[in-house]
């Protein structure tokens, strides 16, 4: 028999005869079911357990489908029946647990028609379990194998393996969750479907309203959220340009420290950099108080609206593009610029001709996620907005507001879609089908070009103010963290640092005695744990986009990136509606903060793969498949050790978002799993900024530790590219 | 030397690639390669020399027909299971990895102990003459010396066939002339099936057994060398194979094998190849022209336009009633200067009637 169909066949009969069917409410990892009636208590029962209890007899064709892939014992691959007892034992298995999911909840029929047809069914059924996942898995697996028996993909397993596993998870936590939400749009408060009722809601005044145009009222949130997701698009793109040109194409001698700087506010929960901004130009911000003393400015509440969302947004989400840009700028072969150089252009003409239009694939990128952060950003509009409507935060009101209204959350996520669905696409036709492959098989040697002289001050002028800025900002943070009351008592005290993190030695050893750790300890292995998953599932997605074809690849890529679209507050609520109950049920669990945040942020992951992989030669592949690896083990050795750089930044990425996220995650908190980013916005409630922003610097200073450590264990590409010869300085060219 | 040879045949048996719905890359293309040959793909770009390669390593499947390794069908069979090897025209070098690791690498990949792929990874790079190599890193060896680290990864799997894309392409002149001849002696001495896509009709006629010319998806000639080069099957391959002049003869009578035929004031007998009287073409060598400055002897009438002195031979372009001629001449002593009138006439050999 196939080894991996064997492998499976045990994975699935373990879900079947040893693992309880259904999702344990004190948790499986306590395995307290273990000695509490295993296997035969209701709650805790494998499938033959119930079975044979006489129990939910609907469970009792799982076991049939897992019998079929036995009859391929003996059968080769091309074998016509091998591939259809996998597909039917497969497909049908799978349709068949999903099917009995929604049909079967915690009510018994879900549907009053199989009410009527087959009377009451006097029995429920919960969540599933981890029996349920484990054949489920397994029957999956058999599908793609099947599918990959009959030659699909050049019969590669492992391809269409990956991508069965994706369009399953990503239809699970993207699609159902989404769907779920769209469905209330077009329901009113009843539940009664009326397309009336959406189009009033699509038409409101709030959404498309141009008011401001002519008057002092504000315009509708959809313009808002436009104009302000364009100008911070284009204004992060350039400033990571900047960044990165910087970084890699300068002479300057403490470029590694810059890069370490333009780190600083992804680390930093996004409304912190807004409460900031308040704390330097509020009404009784240090600057807007300066100005007032020294040229007798009033004060005002500019700040509040379009600028300082604005520039909160920047200094958020300009370090995201300069991690993408910097992958790009360094990925572009230096002997394309050194061709260029001798073909007479000097350092400007090859910069303008050749290095800048190579980076037209990162510059994109990097566009479309500042575009798409900023319509999506909740925390900085929250904190800053005033009375500039967006739709991130409209969406937020309509269902926590006194309105309560779903329809209406639904109709702006709508509408949110459509802008960054219209971006994407726009950006790939922008891109086109040029090659921009520069990271051939032949290695090569050469060292990037430095800048051009004219544009060397400007860049340095924009970085150095820019890093001067962000230094002010953080210097606000950790002083306001020491202070006993930002504008009235600025003493010096340690007491929210007490409050939030005491611990105190007694007799019983360490105690965790300060407010914070709870959310805390929650935060860290939350985002540990989802930073690999998002980074691998991103990863994978990636590779399969960029190196393989196949039918429906488009949608493929659709599916995958969809989730990019859609904003965290939609995330949260849909979360909340599809998984409160069966057959996945996960609200209140650590996993649903997990799954949202593999699902929210793999996107990045899938971004910065695909910008890196496109730079690298096929043939690279290729090579490694005719020497008779396959492509698991290419992807492995060949792949992911040169996509390096795009994994620092998918696993930086995901990890800091996981600990930075508030927007979806605010939904989906629960007394025992709370996150540290809701806890700080509790505090921020109740006015206690000091113990929030000291608690924000402490998680400051964890991601950054985490940043570090991830640098550390990932590594530099090795390329074997020399580094730029060292100049002879002045100073030096004396000593000499 | 541990490297041993497994050479084994590759048939293509009718196939057809067609990519996207219109485009059709190879054409209903049969042939054998028999086992422990070198075989040459030669053709203009874009005539599916590359696809018919990638087809028979498993990186392209055929849309229709067979391809068989040996005796198995390997028609569906992906790269990864077929043993075969490939040669880059980029080398496709790890640049993640060393030299030693490169080489390694396929042997790694099918479960063989560390230590005895080391071993037979330096055997590997000792037969292309890079022992001591192991070490470095790609981007520190030069364009040749990565070309045969690529030659030593496909070589240490000892694969039923193996397959150059274009090797040389990225080399210097000189340095090309010596690794075709390595390439060569290496097929050779190891006795291993190998087939060797080019343009360069100089290159294929220096390496091959035989040679496949492709043109427009299908095959337009298959055969040895000299075949080629002597019985050109049509027009292009006689002008794609050793820059031939094609000039337009009649053909007068057929009798046996000899075919009488009037080419300007010439009057010549040649192998008929199957054709019948009427308008045919000739492809005369370059260097089957006999020049002669006597305006008294036989010959067609000419003006010598151009001369080009290459060392070991003369370039003339001579202007005649069958068009201008290319003509190679091998006296170098007693050269013709240009507006000089000359008598060409032909040598026995190197002319060859050639059908449309």
């Amino acid at each position: 028999m196939n080894r991996t169909v064997l492998l499976w066949l045990v994975v699935g009969w373990i879900g079947v005869l040893i693992l309880p069917w259904y999702v344990i409410e004190d948790g499986f990892w306590g395995l307290e079911w273990v000695l509490d009636g295993y296997p035969f208590d209701t709650d805790y029962g494998p499938t033959w357990a119930h079975l044979l209890e006489g129990e939910k007899v609907w469970l009792a064709p799982i076991p049939l489908f897992l019998l079929l892939p036995f009859l391929t014992g003996g059968r080769i691959k091309s074998d016509p029946l091998y591939s259809k007892i996998l597909i039917v034992s497969g497909l049908g298995g799978l349709s068949y647990i999903v099917i009995q999911g929604f049909i079967v909840g915690i009510a018994g029929w879900e549907y009053t028609s199989l009410e009527l047809l087959f009377g009451p069914l006097g029995q429920k059924q919960y969540g599933l379990g981890y029996g349920a996942i484990l054949v489920s898995a397994a029957f999956l697996f058999f599908t793609t194998q099947g599918i990959a028996a009959r030659g699909a993909v050049n019969g590669d397993v492992f391809v269409v393996s990956s991508i069965g596993f994706i369009v399953a998870i990503v239809g699970a936590f993207i699609f159902f969750p989404v769907s779920q939400i769209l469905i209330s749009a077009l329901q009113d408060n009843e539940g009664v479907y009326s397309l009336g009722v959406f189009l009033e809601k699509f038409t409101d005044k709030k959404i498309w309203g141009l008011d401001c145009l002519y008057s002092t009222v504000g315009c509708g949130a959809a313009w808002n959220s436009l104009f302000l997701a364009i100008t911070v698009g284009a204004t992060t793109t350039a400033l990571g340009l900047v960044f990165a040109l910087v970084a890699t194409r300068s002479g300057f001698k403490y470029r590694k420290v810059l890069r370490a700087l333009t780190i600083l506010p992804i680390i930093t929960p996004p409304f912190v950099i807004g409460l900031s901004i308040i704390l330097l130009f509020g009404l009784s911000g240090i600057m807007t108080q300066f100005f007032g003393d020294v040229f007798g400015i009033q004060p005002t509440r500019w700040v509040y609206g379009l600028p300082g969302i604005w520039i909160a947004q920047m200094l958020a989400y300009t370090p995201i593009a300069f991690l993408v840009m910097i992958g790009v700028v360094e990925g572009i072969s230096p002997s394309m610029e050194e061709a260029a150089q001798t073909l007479r252009a000097d350092r400007w003409k090859t910069f303008t001709t050749v290095s800048l239009p190579l980076m037209r694939p990162g510059l994109a990128n990097a566009f479309l996620i500042g575009f798409i952060e900023s319509m999506a950003d909740f925390g900085n509009p929250l904190v800053l907005g005033g009375n500039f409507d967006v739709l991130s935060t409209e969406i937020f009101f309509a269902i926590v507001g006194a309105q309560n209204d779903q329809g209406m959350a639904a109709v702006l996520a709508f509408v949110l879609l459509c802008f960054t669905l219209t971006a994407f696409y726009a950006q790939r036709r922008w891109l086109g089908k040029k090659s921009y492959t520069t990271v051939t098989g032949k290695g090569d040697g050469g060292t990037h070009a430095l800048l051009p002289n004219r544009l060397r001050w400007p860049i340095y002028t924009v970085a150095f103010s820019w890093t001067g800025f962000t230094i002010v900002v953080y210097c606000m943070i950790l002083f306001g963290g020491f202070v006993n009351t930002w504008g009235l008592d600025h003493t010096f005290t340690f007491k929210h640092y007490i409050t939030a993190f005491s611990v105190n030695w007694t007799d019983g050893g360490l105690q965790w005695t300060g407010a914070a750790w709870d959310s805390f300890w929650t935060t860290i292995s939350i985002a540990t744990i989802s930073a690999p998953l998002t980074a691998a599932v991103g990863l994978l997605t990636a590779y399969i986009l960029v190196r393989q074809t196949f039918t429906g690849k488009d949608l493929f890529e659709f599916g995958t990136m969809l989730s990019f679209a859609i904003p965290g507050t939609v995330i949260g609520v849909s979360y909340i509606l599809a998984f409160n109950v069966p057959p996945i049920e996960l609200t209140g669990t650590g996993a649903i903060l997990v799954l949202c945040f593999v699902f929210r942020n793999m996107p990045v992951g899938v971004r910065a793969g695909v910008a890196a992989m496109s730079q690298l030669d096929k043939s690279l592949d290729e090579a490694s498949l005719t020497l008779g690896a396959n492509s698991w083990y290419t992807f492995r050795k060949i792949v992911l050790p040169l996509l390096r750089p795009a994994i620092i930044a998918a696993l930086v990425y995901s990890f800091v978002r996981a600990m930075t996220a508030i927007s979806a995650v605010i939904f989906l908190v629960s007394a025992e799993y709370d996150m540290a980013t809701s806890y700080i916005i509790g505090r921020v409630e109740n006015n206690d900024y000091g113990l929030a922003i000291a608690y924000c610097t402490v998680l400051i200073f964890v991601m950054l530790a985490a940043v570090l450590v991830f640098q550390g264990l990932v590594g530099e590409r090795k390329m074997g590219r020399r580094e730029p010869e060292k100049t002879i300085t002045p100073a030096s060219a004396k000593a000499i | 030397m541990g490297i041993k040879s497994k050479a084994a045949s590759v048939t293509f048996d009718h196939v057809t690639k067609i990519y996207g719905e219109h485009v059709t890359a190879v054409d209903d293309v049969s042939f054998v390669v028999e086992a422990g040959k070198l075989v040459t793909l030669l053709g203009p770009s874009g005539c599916g020399k590359t696809t018919t390669l990638r087809m028979i390593a498993g990186l392209e499947m055929a849309n229709t027909g067979r391809v068989l390794i040996g005796d198995q069908d390997v028609t569906i069979l992906p790269a990864t299971d077929r043993d075969v090897s490939m040669v880059f025209q980029s080398y496709a070098l790890f640049p993640h990895m060393t030299v030693g690791e490169n080489v390694a690498y396929g042997l790694n990949v099918s479960g063989m102990a560390k230590d005895e792929a080391k071993s037979r990874a330096e055997d590997g790079l000792k037969l292309v003459g890079l022992s001591g190599y192991g070490a470095r890193l790609p981007s520190e060896l030069s364009g040749g010396q990565q070309q045969r680290v690529a030659v030593a990864r496909a070589l240490v799997l000892e694969p039923q066939v193996l397959l150059f894309d274009e090797p040389l392409s990225n080399l210097d002149a000189k340095l090309r002339r010596q690794v075709r001849e390595e390439i060569r002696d290496i097929q050779k001495n190891l006795g291993l099936t190998a087939v060797y896509v080019t343009h360069d009709q100089e290159e294929a006629l220096a390496v091959s057994d035989r040679i496949i010319v492709m043109n427009n998806a299908v095959i337009a000639q298959e055969g040895t060398p000299r075949d080629l080069y002597e019985k050109p099957a049509d027009l292009f391959v006689a002008d794609f194979i050793g820059d031939a002049n094609l000039v337009d003869v009649q053909i007068k009578s057929v009798s046996g094998e000899l075919a009488e035929v009037e080419m300007a004031s010439l009057q010549l007998s040649l192998p008929h190849r199957g054709l019948k009287s009427g308008a045919a073409h000739a492809a005369i060598r370059p260097e089957s022209f006999l020049v002669s400055t006597d305006q008294s002897s036989e010959g067609i009438s000419g003006t010598i336009g151009k001369a080009v002195y290459l060392g070991n031979h003369m370039e003339y372009l001579i202007t005649t009633d069958l068009g201008d001629l290319f003509v190679v001449a091998s006296d170098v002593v007693n050269t013709i200067s240009p507006q000089t009138g000359v008598k060409v006439t032909l040598a026995s050999h190197g002319v060859t009637l050639v059908g449309n």
